[in-house]
């Protein structure tokens, strides 16, 4: 399969790979996909609570190389802004970035998925209603 | 994430090691099959000139070649035009000229699908089929081959070498077990000539199937031994025709392909002690290079029991498109059918019960004649480099590394 240069740059030079205190009430971490599915994706956000302005974004994915380069878009564009302006990120964008071939939209899906997830976490820290449904939790 | 391990003085970018997919042809073989595509044209069946009598000793030569190969009589070797004709046509075969005597065949799940797909079809004709499962080890259990015998059971189909995981069956006592039960033994044996001594008597085979490109000689050629006595065995032919190969497979003679099967079997009869020495210390340097760098790794198939030159390994926590995405410049396969629209990683991990994602995560090496030790160790390098790069991506290796149990986790996946 050939990739676009912008996956195999992100797939190359992966941004903001990391880990953030999970327990930090500044912290949102969203945890989505299944093992047996081939990808698992952890978006972890820093928001500053006076401004709700996103001041740090980490991943971590395990996946193709599109789901890498999914992941890794995500937080660069997620880093800097407002939570409202990260949740008006579609899946479609980071397919036109990355000129995902069919296939691979799913990992877009999933990076989606993460950026809500991690957000609803936050929110769910703060009390703030929150769509949870997609964050994946440890058991007991 | 590929650029860091530079490739060595004398190593060529890319390397070859998927010789069980296929493998280069020899120039030994090369410069054998040459006459015959120019001056030596004949036809072997044209009995009454020079040009058909030429072809047709040439034919007769390889014919020895490959049968001295294997342990059997010229006479008992059939060419087809591939391994998968050569399975097709002893398991069809043997089923419509048997059919009285019995309707019941015995295989086992990590077959190659030339084989699997064949039995698939007869049950649609009314044949029973049973599908041996292996051990964890890929090995088939001889207890479950005994009690999965009955009357009606006509021929048992065993592979010699297993194309993914390497492993060697038992072939010597499945063979006695259905000569004693008066059972044919038919062995996909494509992987294991050549590479691993065979002899159709000691493994009491009635039947065997090999190929030409696995074994460094050239693609669309292969051959079908058939036992001429203790017992005889008769097969119903699937190409009818003019009645060559004894009337078994008709069809003109691939002269040029059956000179370089010949001339490729002479080869491994020739080299195969010393070369299955040489691919056994590369196959282990490569693992043990790997083994000693990284931790969480499976190595799949039963060890002592195995090809020369395979290593199936399954790179926990890592998945396998993007480990191949990171090893570009090596040729290997991945038990990860992550390209595919189906999603389906290996049926024959899976028989071994991997976990898909386990499946997924798996690389086979298939290291051959013409792989030299800086190759392997550049790609031991490699896998290291890049397998490091990835856990340092991975959440799961992350997880695993704090003690969290990931089958406890509630996974979601994404709607689809």
């Amino acid at each position: 399969m050939a990739y676009s240069d912008k996956v195999l740059d992100h797939y190359t030079h992966p941004r903001n790979v990391g880990t953030l205190d999970k327990s930090s009430t500044d912290v949102g971490t969203g945890l989505v996909g299944a093992p047996e599915c081939g990808d698992v994706m952890r978006l972890q956000i820093k928001v500053n609570p006076a401004t709700q302005v996103i001041e740090d974004a980490k991943f971590k994915t395990f996946g193709c190389g599109s789901a890498i380069a999914s992941s890794s878009l995500a937080t660069e564009w997620i880093k800097g802004k407002k939570v409202a302006e990260a949740l008006a990120i579609r899946n479609t964008d980071i397919v036109k970035e990355l000129a995902l071939p069919p296939v691979k939209i799913h990992c877009s899906v999933l990076a989606e998925d993460a950026i809500r997830a991690a957000i609803g976490d936050w929110k769910k820290k703060h009390g703030a209603e929150a769509p949870v449904e997609n964050t994946a939790e440890v058991k007991a | 994430m590929s650029t860091e391990v530079k490739a060595p003085e004398g190593v060529k970018l890319p390397i070859y090691m998927d010789n069980h997919a296929t493998t280069p042809l020899d120039p030994r073989v090369l410069e054998a099959m040459l006459p015959y595509f120019g001056a030596k044209f004949g036809n072997a069946a044209s009995r009454n000139h020079s040009f058909g009598w030429e072809a047709e000793e040439a034919v007769e030569q390889a014919r020895e070649q490959i049968a001295k190969l294997i342990g059997a009589t010229a006479k008992e070797i059939i060419f087809t035009s591939g391994a998968t004709e050569s399975n097709n046509l002893a398991i069809k075969g043997v089923a419509e000229m048997y059919r009285e005597k019995g309707n019941h065949i015995i295989t086992c799940a990590t077959e190659h699908k030339a084989v699997l797909d064949t039995c698939k079809r007869l049950e649609k004709y009314g044949y029973r089929v049973t599908y041996l499962p292996p051990g964890k080890d890929g090995l088939i259990d001889l207890d479950d081959l005994k009690r999965a015998m009955d009357d009606k059971t006509i021929l048992v189909t065993i592979m010699a070498a297993n194309n993914e995981i390497g492993v060697l069956q038992p072939i010597e006592q499945i063979g006695a077990l259905c000569k004693e039960r008066g059972v044919l033994f038919h062995t996909d044996a494509v992987q294991a000539v050549g590479k691993v001594p065979i002899d159709v008597n000691k493994i009491n085979a009635s039947l065997l199937s090999l190929s030409g490109h696995k074994i460094y000689g050239p693609k669309g050629v292969g051959a079908l031994y058939v036992r001429r006595k203790n017992p005889r065995v008769q097969l119903t032919a699937l190409i009818d025709g003019g009645g060559h190969e004894r009337g078994m497979r008709s069809g003109t003679l691939n002269v040029p392909g059956i000179v370089g099967l010949g001339k490729a079997c002479e080869i491994a009869m020739n080299d195969m002690a010393e070369e299955s020495k040489r691919l056994t210390a590369l196959r282990d340097r490569l693992k043990n290079k790997i083994l000693a760098e990284l931790d969480e790794i499976q190595v799949n198939g039963n060890m002592e029991h195995h090809l020369p030159g395979n290593l199936n390994m399954s790179f926990l926590y890592v998945e396998g498109e993007s480990l191949l995405m990171g090893i570009h410049e090596i040729a290997v396969s991945s038990g990860s059918a992550c390209t595919s629209a189906t999603l389906e990683p290996s049926y024959v991990l899976k028989a071994l019960g991997l976990g898909d994602d386990v499946a997924h995560s798996s690389i086979r090496f298939g290291i051959g004649r013409f792989n030299t030790e800086a190759e392997i160790d550049y790609v031991a390098n490699k896998m290291v480099d890049v397998v490091k790069k990835l856990r340092e991506l991975s959440p799961l290796y992350e997880m695993v590394r704090e003690g969290i149990d990931l089958s406890k986790i509630e996974w979601q996946a994404e709607g689809h």
